[in-house]
């Protein structure tokens, strides 16, 4: 028995070899669909699990408000009035579940320190900044109750803007300037790495917001966001309608008038975000998945084509003495040995391909054996289930008819 | 058992297609072949030579009347009874070579003995001595495309006689060839059949190459026109019985008692 199997894989091989560019093309469907349904799922899950990764460093019970209408199609930001210091001092005052409003308003500038210059994105704000937005100080320190009053010029920076412009050494209390004046560096914040959209967080600097209201906005009362940070186990919904209800009033907004001004909360954003990739992922695999049968007819086509190609072949065997179980096999093993050949090329592909794509995309490369495994019994099945019909036809093919085939 | 008559034919008929288009090839044949005759069989185009040579080497079945090889009634074997007569006791090499293409000399005479379930090592051995009695020696790694229709054919006959079959059966072996490649293959058919005792029924339509025979059957619209024997100029060497060649290990599965007992494969090979 094992003997006459490794004649039948023996039969197969040399079948496969003697036409390899045909066989090739016969399994390139397998190969390309093994590839896409493992690189669908691997990529999936890499950003499945980055944003979700987002989602704690964001700092857990993060509102956001912006003035403008929700975004979104049809809907425009752009008119709508800023917020002034005095409607941070009353969200302060008068709604008790948030542990630290933070006003931000901010530009892009470039910096210039010695002979080095970086653009990145300036935040005047305060120190209930670093609470809302989960940041750590690395080195230096918080602003001090004086510098946000005086406005003064002091700013912390960010990983990647000690990078670029400090590559060596500590840059508290070097100065760094921006635009048109020159700031002393107090502190530096910890890194933080990608954000949910493939933006990096670390490229920022944070001043105080009456320095950058005085010297980069012009608008000495103009607030454009705040950041708003729930204290811990209070629900969101609440919260947020409670703001709403207030920018409305503050805003002298009437009854019927749509809200000129939006809360977000970045959590719920987060997980939908996660949400909508799991559900990509999810349909990008099925299509794959389709591709990977659609890859499975075309074996199926191939070994079709294949047997009447071989009617001759077939007769010749026959007429020498095979046994129609013999033929069948021999057809069915090749189909398997093809198909997970196509299966195997597809999975180093996929892995190839995965690994570029992660590299590219700045997300984390999570192996998956699972769905390696899968995709590979899977293109076996599919050799099984599309090799067995031509086969069976091939092996029951009358000798003398398959011999006089032209 | 054997009484020297490895072959008979009793009331052949072979009818092709049905109705208004049916064609009888074979109006009735009667025929019987001892082991370790050269017979050859000789008439016009059409006249049923191949179709005759097809239900011998039990590839087609007739419509009907009786065949039996070795006194086993073929016509009541299974399809693969039949494979495995094949596959045990003839050697068929066909008018088109029918080899594989893209397939080495060696790879393509090895082929029976794979179906055998022969060691690899014997097989390459037994593949490379069949190459060598066709003066094939040299030529084993070329592929079909790469040899000549005289080289073809033998690699043809190389792979019919690897198994050492008890009968040979050969459409027109010399139907594609020039005079005197047609001659060399004459020359060899004969040596086997003297020499190695096989029996070998050959179709041909040309009777220099019929010549070589000890006997010959002339077919007509689908009968047999006339029989005539020759004495050898030089008797065989080995006029074996089939009895005398199973105890010399040339033929491995002795064939036997009755119908259902081919056997799934033989205790060995060559
Ligand atoms: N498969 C077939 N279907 C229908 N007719 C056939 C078939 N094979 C052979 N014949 C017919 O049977 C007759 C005998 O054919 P064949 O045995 O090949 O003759 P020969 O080999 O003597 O030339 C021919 O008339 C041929 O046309
Ligand atoms: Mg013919």
């Amino acid at each position: 028995m094992t003997q006459m199997l490794l004649n039948a894989l023996l039969l197969a091989l040399r079948a496969i070899r003697r036409n390899l560019m045909r066989s090739f093309l016969t399994v390139l469907g397998v190969v390309i669909g093994v590839a896409a349904v493992i690189t669908m799922v691997t990529l999936g899950n890499g950003a499945t699990h980055m944003v979700s990764d987002q989602i704690s460093s964001l700092g857990s019970n993060l509102l956001i408000l912006r003035p403008g209408q929700q975004l979104g199609p049809g809907r425009d930001s752009a008119g709508a009035a800023s917020f002034k210091l005095a409607d941070v001092e009353a969200i302060q005052t008068q709604v008790p579940a948030l542990k630290a409003v933070a006003p931000v308003v901010g530009s892009k500038v470039t910096l210039v320190a010695g002979n080095q210059n970086w653009q990145s994105q300036v935040n005047g704000t305060s120190n209930a900044y670093f609470v809302a937005g989960n940041w750590n100080i690395a080195a230096g320190r918080q602003f001090e109750e004086d510098e946000e009053a005086a406005g003064k010029a002091v700013c912390i920076i960010g990983a990647t803007v000690k990078r670029q412009l400090f590559p060596k050494g500590s840059p508290i209390g070097d100065e760094v300037r921006v635009k048109n004046f020159s700031c002393e560096i107090i502190g530096l914040l910890q890194g933080k790495g990608q954000g949910a959209m493939g933006q990096d967080q670390d490229d920022v600097v944070l001043m105080p917001i009456r320095t950058a209201q005085r010297r980069l906005t012009g608008n000495v009362n103009d607030v454009s966001t705040l950041m708003l940070s729930l204290r811990d186990g209070v629900a969101a919904d609440p919260v947020m309608e409670q703001i709403r209800k207030l920018m409305r009033e503050r805003r002298r907004l009437s009854e019927n008038a749509d809200d000129d001004f939006n809360v977000m909360d970045t959590k719920q954003i987060a997980e939908t975000l996660s949400g909508t990739i799991r559900t990509m992922t999810g349909l990008l695999g099925a299509v794959a998945a389709v591709s990977l049968l659609v890859g499975g007819i075309g074996i199926m086509n191939i070994m079709l084509v294949s047997v009447t190609e071989r009617t001759r072949e077939i007769g010749i065997r026959l007429a020498i003495g095979a046994l129609e179980h013999e033929v069948l096999l021999q057809f069915l093993i090749e189909a398997v040995a093809l198909s997970a050949l196509g299966g195997l090329i597809g999975i180093v592909l996929a892995l190839f391909v995965c690994l570029c794509l992660t590299a590219l995309m700045h997300m984390p490369f999570l192996f998956n054996p699972g769905i390696n495994l899968l995709a590979f019994l899977f293109s076996g099945a599919i050799g099984i289930v599309f090799g067995y019909m031509p086969a069976r036809r091939a092996a029951s093919l009358d000798p003398i008819v398959a011999l006089r085939f032209e | 058992m054997n009484t020297g008559t490895l072959i008979s034919l009793r009331a052949i008929t072979k009818t092709y297609g049905e109705g208004v288009a049916a064609f009888q090839a074979l109006k009735g044949i009667d025929l019987d072949i001892a082991a370790g005759q050269f017979v050859a069989i000789m008439g016009p185009s059409g006249s049923g030579k191949s179709t005759a040579l097809n239900i011998l080497g039990c590839l087609d079945a007739p419509t009907s009347g009786a065949y039996g090889f070795r006194d086993i009634p073929v016509e009541a074997l299974t399809r693969n009874q039949r494979a495995l007569l094949r596959r045990h006791y003839l050697g068929f090499v066909f008018q088109g070579f029918n080899l594989l293409s893209r397939t080495s000399a060696q790879e393509n005479v090895e082929l029976p003995l794979l179906y055998r379930g022969a060691e690899s090592a014997q097989r390459h051995a037994a593949a490379r001595e069949a190459l060598a009695q066709v003066g094939l020696t040299g030529w084993e790694h070329h592929t079909p495309a790469e040899l000549s229709g005289g080289q073809q054919q033998r690699v043809a006959i190389a792979r019919a006689i690897v198994t050492r079959p008890l009968v040979l059966l050969a459409d027109e072996p010399t139907g594609n060839l020039d005079s005197q490649r047609g001659h060399e293959i004459m020359d060899l058919l004969t040596a086997l059949n003297r020499e190695q005792g096989i029996t070998v029924i050959m179709v041909t339509h040309e009777p220099e190459m019929a010549h070589y025979a000890d006997r010959v059957v002339k077919f007509v619209d689908g009968w047999v026109e006339s029989d005539s024997r020759k004495e050898r100029h030089s008797p065989p060497t080995l006029p074996l019985s089939g009895e005398e060649r199973t105890q010399h290990g040339r033929c491995d599965t002795p064939l036997t008692r009755e119908a259902g007992g081919v056997n799934e494969r033989g205790p060995g090979t060559p």
